[in-house]
């Protein structure tokens, strides 16, 4: 079934905020290809009738009263960033 | 003789009755890195100022419990406070200051642990041979042309090669086990929940566990048994009663029901490995065990599920390395979405950026259905097959790798064989149930072969329990690799 195309492969690189080169874009249409045709080994399954597992635990929602608690400070949330500039992290303009 | 080769209940003695002090254990540690370090390359960062201050504490405060004083290496995913941290990605090159250890690493210093250094492995966990690391390939203390296994890769060969007594790892589809086999060493990878991932950077959350990697099945447990419990902090950690695991060694294994699944011995499983497991069920027989083949019909879908499940996974995990909070920065970005792409793109390493997109695209619009939810499904069939086998038997014992390990460079351009190495450890994580290996043999070259025993959920205890019967009546965790010019 599978046949992904090198648009398929920039678009995803896209969504994954991943900038590639032409020339990685087609070594990665290659291998995505080949790992997405094994993937396809699942087909064989009949799988209508069974649920999806997401967690193989009985989990519950755990909830806590929403109350401020003191976890880090301002100057320590800023000391491994990049780029930091009056106690908030710095990043180029988001509008032109 | 070095001192990493008692247990720790012999050193616990040694320094009690003050024979020797916490600085020596330390001093042994840094002795032996920079003895072979060259060599095997486990470490990516060394704590050796601090670990030196902290020995000299304790030697003056003095303390009791299993694991006081005792020299760990930490997986480089596992956050510790203050010591850099890198996941052994140039992303997080200059992740040198984390702002808080992880609650295992807080369990361990309660304990009075002493971390030495953090230890390499394939970037972001993602690997099986450690050749993913963004630094340098750790190197199999058995014989260095080999990988040691990954992703914990280093984890296993710190232990094997005598840097460490003991170290963390963690275990997504076999991360801990595959490298204890391909090291010699006891690895296990708990029930999913039953250790907190608090601090564990996060690769695939519905799978990732950390675990202890030891010399011993009993050193195994005692570590296990300090890292255990549930945590607020981690919302998947389950609240369940620990029990008391060293206890549990002192069982025989009389009457213990084995499970052996066909699919675990048959294609693609090396006549060695095979002849060694045979010989593993031998001694579980003289010991009164009793062992019958059964099927996990829906083995062979395990890779296929696992690898979409866990590249979904990582593609949403990994979206928190932006650029922006901490990590690498690309400086050539000029506006906001190009930050995000030329970090990224500078930052991680192919594997990774594979598996991202690997994940994004099962992840995306008109694919979910036929490949994320696909393989859910798959994963129900999986770990119902557990479910099954577990109705009649107390534990599944199998090999844990169907080779030991391979030679540097050997799969590394291969994506899909070097996937294929984790066939046998894989389903357990899809079904959350806990596994361990532990040596049982060596194969014609002299490289380990690991036994895999996986038990119930929550069931550690039985697995400890036929782990040390088998290890006690056997002498192949007595063997050491030949490093450094002289063995052990």
């Amino acid at each position: 079934m599978s046949e992904i195309t090198k648009e398929q492969v920039l678009h995803v690189a896209h969504l994954a905020r991943l900038a590639i080169t032409d020339e990685e874009a087609e070594k990665m249409t290659k291998e995505l290809d080949a790992i997405i045709g094994y993937a396809e080994l699942l087909n064989e399954l009949d799988t209508d009738n069974v649920e999806p597992t997401t967690h193989v635990l009985d989990l519950k929602n755990v909830m806590r009263e929403d109350e401020a608690r003191k976890w880090i400070d301002r100057e320590d949330a800023l000391k491994n960033a990049p780029d930091q500039k009056n106690g908030q992290f710095r990043v180029p303009s988001i509008l032109d | 003789m070095s001192l990493f080769d008692y247990t720790l209940k012999e050193l616990q003695e040694k320094l009690h009755n003050k024979e020797i002090t916490v600085t020596d254990l330390v001093d042994a540690s840094y002795a032996r890195i920079k003895e072979v370090d060259d060599e095997v390359k486990a470490f990516l960062t060394l704590d050796e100022e601090n670990a030196r201050a902290a020995a000299k504490e304790l030697d003056e405060q003095g303390g009791d419990n299993p694991l006081f004083g005792i020299p760990i290496g930490i997986k480089d995913n596992i956050v510790t406070k203050g010591l850099r941290t890198t996941c052994a990605s140039k992303f997080l090159d200059n992740f040198t200051d984390p702002l808080y250890d992880a609650t295992v690493v807080s369990k361990l210093k309660d304990k009075k642990t002493v971390t030495i250094g953090k230890l390499n492995m394939d970037e972001f966990a993602m690997g099986s041979s450690n050749e993913n690391s963004a630094y340098f390939t750790t190197r199999n203390p058995w014989n260095t042309d080999y990988v040691p296994g990954g992703s914990s890769g280093a984890s296993a060969a710190a232990v094997a090669a005598g840097e460490v007594f003991f170290s963390l790892g963690s275990d997504t589809g076999g991360s801990i086990r595959e490298p204890a086999a391909f090291c010699g060493v006891v690895g296990l990878k708990p029930t999913y929940g039953l250790v907190s991932r608090f601090g564990l950077v996060a690769f695939a959350s519905s799978l990732d566990q950390i675990g202890p990697m030891t010399r011993t099945v009993e050193d195994n447990a005692h570590l296990l048994q300090a890292i255990v419990g549930h945590d607020e902090m981690d919302s998947t950690s389950a609240d369940v009663e620990i029990p008391n695991y060293t206890e549990a060694l002192k069982q025989d294994v009389k009457g213990l029901r084995i499970a052996v699944p066909s699919e675990y011995l048959g294609e693609g499983v090396s006549d060695e490995v095979r002849e060694s497991i045979k010989a593993a069920l031998k001694v579980y027989e003289d010991l009164g065990a009793t062992w019958e083949e059964v099927s996990l019909p829906h083995s062979r879908y395990a890779v296929a599920a696992y690898y979409l499940l866990s590249s979904s996974e990582a593609s949403a995990n990994l979206a928190r390395f932006d650029g922006v909070r901490y990590g690498v920065r690309s400086t050539e970005a000029e506006n906001m979405v190009d930050v995000f792409k030329y970090s990224r793109r500078d930052g991680f390493g192919e594997e990774v950026k594979r598996r991202i997109m690997l994940g994004t695209f099962a992840l995306s619009s008109g694919y979910y259905d036929a490949y994320y939810k696909k393989a859910q499904k798959a994963r129900t069939l999986i770990k119902n097959d557990f479910d099954k086998v577990f109705e009649d038997y107390d534990v599944i014992v199998g090999p844990t790798t169907p080779t030991p390990a391979f030679k540097v460079g050997e799969k590394v351009e291969d994506p899909l064989t070097m996937y294929a190495t984790d066939i046998l450890t894989i389903p357990v994580n899809l079904a959350g149930v806990p596994g361990i290996s532990l040596p049982c043999g060596f194969s014609s070259e002299g490289l380990p072969i690991g036994l895999q025993i996986i038990g119930k959920h929550f069931d550690e205890a039985t697995i400890y329990r036929a782990a040390h019967a088998f290890e006690q009546a056997t002498d192949h965790h007595k063997q050491k690799p030949a490093l450094g010019g002289v063995k052990g």
